[in-house]
């Protein structure tokens, strides 16, 4: 054989990757690879890169997949791909774009909640993977003084997410195909949030109102306690403050700090 | 380091209950760190909890070693810092490329074998054992394409690369079957040809014929019981260099935990046969 010229190994990986996604027949088909497309053996190629990336995003995207149905999802799931091949090996951490790419696929458009569906499967997968640190003690702030604990600030735990959806009730959506249940019950069109963290090592969930989301989103700003509970209640005037800082203590929300 | 393996399994997470209570002697597992590659949470927890009580291997898909590019340094300390919380009993990757250009592609590709190719995998094997301190195995791949442009036989290529880089190989006899098979050559003499001095590991998995080309293509699909040829091929190895540790690889259709067990034993007794122990 001739001598390889220099970088002949990379021109090689360049046409071999263009061709992995490039469905047949296709004129695109670059001229350095076009004897290898041409046997049929390619094909084991092209269906093991596109199953290994359609299999990954159906493992992270569970309730999306319940929702839409296996077929419908993955050949979805397979145009995603060609615009987007995962950045890193650990596929846990392929589809962050999913759902943005949920809310311009054209084929989605009469299913408006899916894309909120999407980040919450994301969310989950975010905190089953979290640092492992431990939630602050409720028993840490149970002894302030109202005026100390508006001085407090608290930093929420590395595995807790939460958003607000006020498209609607994407919380009650998400959780009932997040689980391989039957379900039946009326789904009241309402907006809603989600708060989902990892006290221990299972990744658990619960509804949150927009109060708590906004308290949420001013302590992850670097906010006081005080400074969330105005934001509080700006989102929701007749917020029970009290019970929502306790509800988000239980959860686990926020990691464990020294409360000066 | 005086730890001598003799057969292991493939550990999936279905199987981690049964895994960690297994009391068979010697059981060890095999992993792929890309699925740990996690800050924390409950992966990491079960694969300490396996390590406590069994040796673990790391088998790396995507250092993509054959790409002609440094391996990723992000991509490579975290492998390190891995197999420092987990201390392998081994680790070994692939002679393949998957990432390219910043895009994971989740398979194990095939190149030319070429002496550009040869210094840029042997550049990036050295660069892995660098950073982890250690040895590690490099496994044959299984190959479906007709190349042009190998300049190199493959067992000449595994061999210069584990004399410039002192690393060593993981012979997969599977690959083997398989792809002498597709390409149509002996099996038998690639087997006989393979430098055993340098085996660190031996892999075991299953096949399955190609749904439209039949028998005619092969494919290393890790969802079936080991073939009686690759059960003839690893008494064939062991009887000529000896027993290696030696891994049954299940990815798909996964039998129950006694099943796995079982091949398991078929290769356990075979390494411990008086052939294996006197080779």
């Amino acid at each position: 054989m001739n001598t390889p010229l220099p970088g002949a190994l990379a021109h090689f990986q360049d046409a071999f990757a263009l061709a992995l996604l490039t469905p047949e027949p296709a004129a695109a088909i670059p001229s350095e690879v076009a004897a290898l497309t041409a046997q049929p053996a390619f094909a084991v190629y092209r269906n093991t890169v596109m199953k290994g990336c359609v299999d990954a995003l159906q493992a992270n995207y569970p309730a999306v997949a319940r929702l839409v149905g296996e077929e419908w999802f993955r050949a979805a799931a397979a145009v995603h791909v060609r615009e987007m091949l995962p950045a890193d090996p650990t596929l846990l951490h392929y589809g962050s774009a999913f759902a943005d790419f949920l809310a311009r696929f054209q084929p989605a458009a009469e299913l408006p909640y899916l894309p909120g569906v999407a980040r919450l499967d994301r969310f989950w997968t975010e905190v089953h993977a979290a640092p492992s640190l431990s939630a602050l003690d409720p028993a840490a702030v149970a002894n302030l003084t109202s005026e100390a604990l508006a001085e407090v600030v608290l930093h929420p735990h590395p595995a807790a997410r939460w958003a607000w959806f006020g498209e609607g009730p994407i919380y009650t959506i998400w959780s009932r195909n997040r689980v391989d249940e039957p379900f039946n019950a009326e789904l009241d069109w309402r907006p809603e949030g989600a708060l989902l963290v990892r006290p221990r090592d299972a990744v658990e969930w619960i509804a949150l109102d927009a109060a708590g989301c906004a308290f949420l989103d001013a302590c992850a700003a670097g906010g006081t306690l005080g400074e969330a509970a105005q934001a509080a209640l700006q989102a929701q005037g007749d917020a029970d403050l009290a019970l929502l800082l306790a509800t988000l203590l239980k959860a686990g929300a926020f990691r464990e700090n020294a409360i000066q | 380091m005086t730890t001598v393996l003799t057969a292991g399994l493939s550990l999936k997470p279905q199987h981690y209950d049964a895994a960690l209570a297994c009391p068979a002697e010697g059981l060890w597992f095999e992993v792929h760190p890309e699925n740990y590659m996690v800050a924390g949470g409950p992966r990491l927890t079960w694969l300490e909890a396996i390590r406590a009580r069994h040796p673990i291997s790391l088998h790396g898909v995507a250092l993509s070693l054959a790409a002609d590019a440094e391996s990723d340094p992000a991509h490579l300390a975290r492998l390190a810092l891995l197999a420092r919380r987990i201390e392998p009993v081994l680790v070994s990757e692939h002679l393949a490329w998957s990432t390219w250009r910043g895009a994971y592609h989740p398979d194990l590709l095939p190149f030319p074998r070429t002496s550009e190719a040869l210094a840029r995998i042997a550049d990036n094997v050295s660069r892995a054992q660098d950073a982890l301190q250690r040895r590690i195995a490099i496994e044959n791949p299984s190959h479906y394409l007709r190349i042009d442009g190998h300049a190199w036989d493959e067992i000449d290529f595994l061999t210069e690369l584990a004399r410039r880089t002192g690393c060593g190989l993981l012979l997969d006899l599977n690959n083997v079957y398989v792809s002498a098979s597709n390409l149509g050559y002996s099996a038998e003499a690639y087997l006989d040809a393979f430098p055993g001095e340098r085996v660190m590991e031996i892999h075991l998995a299953g096949h399955t014929p190609d749904p439209n080309l039949g028998e005619a293509l092969l494919v290393d699909s890790h969802d079936a019981p080991i073939a009686p040829e690759v059960w003839a091929l690893y008494e064939r190895l062991i009887a000529r260099t000896g027993a290696h540790p030696t891994l049954i690889e299940r990815d798909d259709k996964l039998p129950d935990f006694a099943t796995l067990l079982s091949e398991r034993e078929r290769a356990e007794s075979l390494l411990r046969a008086p052939f294996a122990m006197a080779a």
